[in-house]
C-alpha cells in the first residue's frame, strides 16, 4: 500500500541538515504502524513526504499504486483529497464551521452530493460519539472532543491512508487513551492504512507495528 | 550589551517589527501621507493669508481707526469734519479703485493718496521716483514691485488704465518700498478723482489718535455721527472682511486633508489591531512570565507612537515640499481664485509643525489603542491557546458606541455655526462616520449571514470563515468604508454642486450675448450713451444693463454687492433665478429688493421684511421680495430695479449688458458690431452664453482639483490599508491555509476562496461605503456647505460615475486579497500546521 524506497532528506540553510538518510519501509494495507523516535530524527518529515507535503532528495515514495514523487503539485492534492487522511496534535478544526461541516469537508472537496454527504457525516460522529453535537461550534467542544472530530473528519472520505501525527500531544492521559483507541479501532474498521508518529510508547502500543527512527535508518521494534 | 538583556519593549515590539515590517513602513506612509497634505494646506493657506495681512497693515499704515463706506465712495466733505476733531492726531483720506488695465491685462489695487498726510501713517504707501514732486503728478503711478513684476514694466514705462472704455495712460515714476507686499498702485488721491470719476469722493479716512485718547469710545462716538453706509472700525476688521470670504474654504480644505489623516489613522488601527491579535499567544506569555497589564498597554501604545512620531516627521518634511510645489503651480489659493493677486512666500511656523506633528501621532496612537487595551485585558490562559483571535476582536462588535455616535452625529447635523464656521456639520460627519465603523461586526455579520452560501467549496468556505470571524472582517472593513464614504459624499456633493451651477448658469443667461465692462473693478463702465448705441445695433432686439456697486453692511464682512437691473416685481422669476416664494410689494410699500441666500444666512433677511440699504449716503427703505440663487457671489448679493438705483443713485452707468438678438441675427457680427458701435469697444469682453458656461464650469473644476487630491489620497489608504490588513489576516491565517492543503484544498481553491473573501468584504464596504456616504453627502450639502458658503444646491447622485467607481474599486480590492493570498502561499504553509504559534 505504501513504499518508502531509499528516501533521503536534508534540509538547506547555512548548515546543511541531514535529516532523513537512505530510509526504506513497506506498509501493507489496512496495516497501522507507529513510527518512534527522537525529537528532530526526522519523523514528521517522513509523514510529509509520504503525503506529498514535502519532496524527497532522493528515492522514491508510491502510495496506493501511485508515485508520489513523481506528480506535480495539482496532482498531489488531488491525491491527498481522495486517499489521505490527517490527524494533527492540535486538532486544527476549523473555528468557523460547525461539527458537522468540519467533518462534511473533505466530502465537499471531493463532490460528494449532499443527501450521502450528510448521512456519511451523520455516521462518522456517530461512531466517534458526537453523535449529538453535530451542530456545535469548535469553541464549545473540550480537547478531547476536537480531536474526535478531526478523526471522523480523517476518516469520513473513506481514504486509504490515515497519517497523524502526534495525535495525543495534547490531551490528557484518560483523552489520550480513548482517542488513540477509537483511532486505531476507526482506521481498521475502514481497512485504511495507518501511519502514527508519536513519542508515546503507549500510544504506540495501539499500533500493529512499532518502528524506531533513528539517525541511522528505521528499526522495527514490535510486531503484533 | 548583553545577549541576555531584554526589555518588556524588545520582547513585544522587537519580533512585530520583524515579523510586521512592511505593514509597520505602510501605516508610517499612512500617517506621513495625511500630515503632508494637512501641513502643506495649512501652509499655503497661511502664507496666502500672511500676505495678504501685510498688504493690508502696509495699506493700513499705523492707523488706529479707519472710516470706511461703499466702494463708490462717499462725500470729501466728510474728511475736514473728522480730521478737525481733538481726538485725531493724524488723518489720511484715500480713495480706493480696483482699476481695470487696458489690454487685458488683468486688474489692479489703486490707491489715491495726500502724499504729505499719508507719509506719517502709511510710510509704505509712498514712492520713489527720480523727480520728488511725481507723487503729485497727474500721469504718475508708483507701482509695488509684485505689480511691476507681473505687468512686466519698470520706471519710465507706461500702464493703460481703463476710466469707462477708454484707457488713461500712466506712467511709471518708481516703485513701492520692496517691503509693500501685493499688486498694488499709488497716485495722487486727486488725480484718482479727477481721472477715475471720483471727483468729491473718498472711500476711508485712515486715522491715528493722540495719546490717551480713549480707542473704543472714540469709535463709537464717531460712529454715532458717521452718515448711513459708512462704519469706523480699527483696521484689523478690515482683514477680517478681507480674509472672511476665504475662511470657509481655507477650513474646509484643512478639513479635508485631515480626512487623509483619519484614514491614515484607521490604517494604523488595522494594523496594530491585526498585529496584536497576530502577537495574542506571545503577548499572553508575556503576561504569564510577569509582565503587568499596563507594561503591555503602554508598549502597545508606544509602538502606535513610534509610528506616529516617524510619520508624521517624515509628514512634515514632504508637506513642505508638497506645498512649496503646489504654490508654484496653482497659486496661494490651489485654483479658488481666492487669492489673485498674491503672492505667498511659505515660511515654516513653529506652532503649526507642532500641532500637526502632535495630530500625526495621536492619529496613531488612538488607532492603536483600542488593540492595546484590548491585549491587556486579555486573560493570558485562554489567549495562549490557538484559536482564540476572535475572541480578541469580539468586544469590536458591542452596537452601543456606534449607535450613540449616531445619535450624536445626527443631532450634531441640526445644529448652527460657530463663528461662521460648520463645526458641528463637521462633527455630524465625524460621529456618523466612526459610528458605522464601530457598528460594522453587526452590520458585516448580517450583511455576511444573508447572502446565500455558494454550492463551490471555496465560496462557501469563505463565506463560512467571514460569518464566523466578523470582527477580523470588520477590521478590514474600517479603512474601506472610511475612504468609500467620504469619496462618496464628496463625489456627491461636487456633483450637485456642479448640476446646481449648471443649471443656474441656464437661468442666469438667458440672452444671445453679453457685453462687460468689467463686473469686479470700479473704474471700466459702459455710459448711457454706449447703452444706446448698443440697444441700436442692428440684429439686436432687446438689451438689459447691469449695474453693480459695493455696500458695507457690517465692518468686519466684505462688501455686499448691490446690483441694479430691469426686474418685474409682478414677475421676478423671469429675471431671477428666484429660490421658493417671492412678494409683490403693495401699493405703498418701499421698492422691492432681491436678495441672495448669503443675505439670509448672514444678515437675517427675510421675505416680506422691510430693509434699509445704505445708497448714496443714505439710508434707502426696501421690501425683500425674493431670495435668488447666486454662486458668483459668496459675501452676498441684492437685486434691485434698475431706475430705482439711478434716482437714487443719479448713476445711470452699466458694468455689464445683455443682448437679446433678431431671430436670424449673427451673435459674431453683433459682437464686431459691439465692439465698433461704442468708444473704446475693443476693451469690452463680449460672449455667448456658452462661453461664459464653458469658462464658469472649468473655473468651478479647477476649483475643486484639490480636493479631488485630497480625496484620492484618502481613497488610496484606504485601499493601502485594504491590502495591509488583507495581508495580515491571511498570514494569521497561514494554519488554517495549511489545513486546508493537507485536506487537499489546492491552491488555486484557497485563492478562489481568498478572492471570494476580498469580493465580499469590499461589496460589504462598498455597500456601507455607498449608503454613509450618501448620508455624508446630505450633511455635507445642507449643512457644511450651506454654512460655509451659505450656497443652497439640489441633489445630484452621479450614479455613472460611482457605479463605475465602485466596480473599480471592488476588482481592485479583490485583487488586493487574491495577491496577499498569494504572498502567503509559500511551501512553509504546510508547516504552519506544525506551529502553536
Amino acid at each position: 500500500m505504501i513504499a518508502i524506497r531509499d528516501v533521503s532528506k536534508a534540509y538547506a540553510g547555512p548548515r546543511e541538515r541531514s535529516v532523513l538518510t537512505a530510509i526504506s519501509l513497506e506498509l501493507a494495507r489496512g496495516e497501522y504502524v507507529a513510527i518512534m523516535g527522537e525529537s528532530g530524527v526526522g519523523k514528521s518529515t517522513l509523514l510529509n513526504l509520504v503525503a506529498g507535503l514535502d519532496r524527497p532528495d532522493a528515492g522514491a515514495i508510491v502510495v496506493d499504486g501511485v508515485e508520489v514523487t513523481a506528480l506535480d503539485d495539482d496532482a498531489l492534492t488531488a491525491l491527498r483529497r481522495a486517499r489521505m487522511g490527517f490527524v494533527f496534535q492540535a486538532f486544527h478544526v476549523l473555528p468557523y464551521l460547525s461539527v458537522a461541516q468540519n467533518v462534511a469537508l473533505p466530502l465537499a472537496l471531493l463532490g460528494v452530493a449532499a443527501g450521502e454527504a450528510q448521512t456519511r457525516v451523520g455516521a462518522m460522529l456517530d461512531a466517534v460519539g458526537l453523535a449529538d453535537r453535530a451542530a456545535s461550534m469548535p469553541r464549545e467542544l473540550s480537547g478531547g472532543e476536537l480531536q474526535r472530530v478531526a478523526i471522523a473528519r480523517a476518516l469520513v472520505h473513506r481514504p486509504a491512508v490515515v497519517l497523524a501525527d502526534e495525535p495525543t500531544g495534547n490531551l490528557d492521559p484518560e483523552s489520550a487513551a480513548q482517542i488513540l483507541a477509537l483511532l486505531a479501532a476507526t482506521i481498521r474498521a475502514h481497512g485504511a492504512t495507518g501511519i502514527l508518529v508519536t513519542h508515546s510508547h503507549a500510544a504506540a502500543a495501539t499500533a500493529d507495528r512499532i518502528l524506531t527512527l533513528t539517525r541511522s535508518g528505521l528499526r522495527e521494534e514490535t510486531r503484533r | 550589551m548583553s545577549a541576555a538583556r531584554i526589555t518588556p519593549w524588545g520582547a513585544v515590539t522587537g519580533g512585530a517589527l520583524r515579523a510586521n515590517g512592511g505593514r509597520l513602513v505602510l501605516s508610517v506612509a499612512a500617517i506621513a501621507l495625511g500630515v503632508a497634505l494637512g501641513y502643506a494646506v495649512q501652509l499655503i493657506n497661511q502664507a496666502a493669508v500672511n500676505e495678504l495681512s501685510a498688504g493690508l497693515a502696509t495699506v493700513a499704515g499705523d492707523a488706529d481707526l479707519e472710516v470706511r463706506g461703499p466702494r463708490a465712495g462717499f462725500d470729501e466733505s466728510l474728511f475736514p469734519a473728522v480730521a478737525a476733531r481733538p481726538e485725531v492726531a493724524l488723518a489720511s483720506p484715500v480713495v480706493e479703485v480696483d482699476a481695470k488695465l487696458a489690454g487685458d491685462r488683468g486688474e489692479l489695487a489703486l490707491l489715491g493718496i495726500d502724499v504729505f498726510r499719508a507719509g506719517p501713517i502709511q510710510p509704505g504707501l509712498v514712492g520713489e521716483g527720480e523727480d520728488g514732486l511725481d507723487v503729485l503728478r497727474p500721469d504718475a503711478i508708483f507701482l509695488s514691485v509684485a505689480a511691476a513684476d507681473a505687468l512686466g514694466v519698470k520706471r519710465g514705462d507706461r500702464v493703460g488704465v481703463l476710466a469707462g472704455l477708454e484707457p488713461v495712460e500712466l506712467r511709471v515714476a518708481g516703485l513701492l518700498s520692496a517691503r509693500t507686499p501685493g499688486r498694488l498702485g499709488v497716485m495722487d488721491i486727486a488725480a484718482v478723482q479727477d481721472r477715475f470719476g471720483r471727483v468729491g469722493r473718498i472711500t476711508r479716512i485712515d486715522l491715528r489718535l493722540r495719546p490717551g485718547t480713549d480707542v473704543a469710545a472714540f469709535r463709537a462716538a464717531l460712529q454715532a455721527e458717521l452718515p448711513p453706509g459708512l462704519v469706523v472700525a480699527r483696521p484689523e476688521a478690515s482683514l477680517r472682511a478681507a480674509t472672511s470670504l476665504s475662511r470657509a474654504y481655507r477650513v474646509n480644505l484643512n478639513v479635508l486633508a485631515l480626512v487623509a489623516l483619519f484614514t491614515g489613522g484607521l490604517l494604523v488601527f488595522s494594523t496594530q489591531a491585526l498585529a496584536v491579535v497576530r502577537r495574542r499567544t506571545q503577548l499572553a506569555l508575556l503576561r504569564v512570565l510577569g509582565v503587568k497589564r499596563r507594561a503591555l498597554a503602554v508598549t502597545l501604545v508606544g509602538e502606535g507612537a513610534a509610528i506616529g512620531a516617524a510619520g508624521a516627521a517624515l509628514g512634515l518634511v514632504a508637506g513642505y515640499a508638497l506645498a512649496a510645489a503646489a504654490v508654484s503651480i496653482f497659486g496661494s489659493d490651489l485654483g479658488a481664485g481666492y487669492f489673485r493677486g498674491v503672492t505667498p512666500r511659505l515660511g515654516v511656523e513653529p506652532g503649526s509643525a507642532a500641532a500637526f506633528f502632535l495630530l500625526g501621532v495621536a492619529a496613531a496612537v488612538l488607532g492603536s489603542l483600542a488593540p492595546a487595551l484590548e491585549a491587556a485585558r486579555a486573560q493570558p490562559g485562554p489567549a495562549l491557546k490557538a484559536g482564540d483571535e476572535q475572541r480578541a476582536l469580539a468586544r469590536l462588535a458591542t452596537p452601543w458606541p456606534g449607535l450613540a455616535l449616531w445619535a450624536a452625529g445626527l443631532a450634531a447635523s441640526f445644529l448652527p455655526p460657530v463663528r461662521g464656521l460648520p463645526l458641528f456639520g463637521y462633527a455630524a460627519i465625524a460621529c456618523l462616520l466612526v459610528g458605522t465603523i464601530v457598528l460594522m461586526p453587526r452590520v458585516a455579520h448580517a450583511a455576511l449571514s444573508a447572502a446565500p452560501r455558494p454550492r463551490a467549496v471555496p465560496g462557501a468556505l469563505a463565506l463560512d470563515q467571514l460569518r464566523g470571524a466578523p470582527g477580523q472582517a470588520s477590521v478590514s472593513l474600517a479603512a474601506i468604508v472610511a475612504a468609500v464614504s467620504l469619496m462618496v459624499s464628496m463625489a456627491i456633493m461636487v456633483a450637485s454642486f456642479r448640476q446646481s451651477v449648471d443649471d443656474w448658469l441656464d437661468r442666469v443667461l438667458p440672452a444671445d450675448l453679453y457685453v462687460r465692462a468689467s463686473m469686479t473693478t470700479d473704474t471700466a463702465f459702459l455710459s448711457p450713451a454706449d447703452l444706446e448705441r448698443l440697444a441700436a445695433i442692428p440684429g439686436v432686439r432687446r438689451s438689459e444693463p447691469l449695474r453693480a456697486q459695493r455696500i458695507l453692511l457690517a465692518a468686519d464682512r466684505a462688501g455686499v454687492a448691490l446690483l441694479a437691473k430691469p426686474v418685474d416685481p409682478a414677475d421676478p422669476a423671469r429675471q431671477l433665478p428666484l429660490v421658493g416664494a417671492f412678494v409683490v410689494p403693495k401699493p405703498g410699500d418701499p421698492p422691492p429688493a432681491w436678495v441672495t441666500e448669503p443675505m439670509v444666512d448672514l444678515y437675517g433677511y427675510r421675505i416680506g421684511e422691510r430693509i434699509e440699504l445704505p445708497i448714496a449716503g443714505r439710508m434707502a427703505p426696501f421690501v425683500v421680495a425674493g431670495v435668488w440663487r447666486d454662486y458668483a457671489r459668496q459675501q452676498g448679493a441684492v437685486m434691485i430695479q434698475r431706475e430705482v438705483f439711478v434716482a437714487l443713485t443719479g448713476d445711470a452707468n452699466a458694468n455689464a449688458v445683455a443682448l437679446w438678438l433678431d431671430p436670424g441675427a449673427s451673435p459674431d457680427a453683433v459682437s464686431r458690431a459691439v465692439a465698433a458701435a461704442v468708444p473704446g469697444g475693443g476693451n469690452l469682453e463680449i460672449a455667448t452664453p456658452g462661453e461664459i458656461r464653458d469658462i464658469s464650469l472649468s473655473v468651478f473644476d479647477r476649483t475643486f482639483a484639490v480636493t479631488y487630491a485630497l480625496e484620492a489620497a484618502a481613497v488610496l489608504i484606504g485601499l493601502v490599508g485594504l491590502s495591509s490588513s488583507f495581508s495580515a489576516l491571511v498570514l494569521a491565517r497561514r494554519r488554517e491555509f495549511g489545513v486546508l492543503r493537507h485536506l487537499g484544498m489546492t491552491r488555486r481553491q484557497i485563492g478562489a476562496m481568498l478572492a471570494v473573501e476580498g469580493f465580499a468584504v469590499s461589496a460589504v464596504g462598498l455597500a456601507v461605503g455607498l449608503a454613509i456616504g450618501w448620508l455624508i453627502s446630505l450633511v455635507l450639502i445642507h449643512v457644511v456647505n450651506r454654512q460655509s458658503f451659505h450656497w443652497g444646491m439640489e441633489l445630484h447622485v452621479p450614479w455613472a460615475g460611482l457605479a463605475a467607481l465602485g466596480a473599480v474599486l471592488l476588482a481592485l480590492a479583490t485583487l488586493t486579497a487574491l495577491a496577499s493570498g498569494r504572498q502567503a502561499m509559500g511551501a512553509d504553509v504546510v508547516r504552519a500546521v506544525k506551529e502553536d504559534w
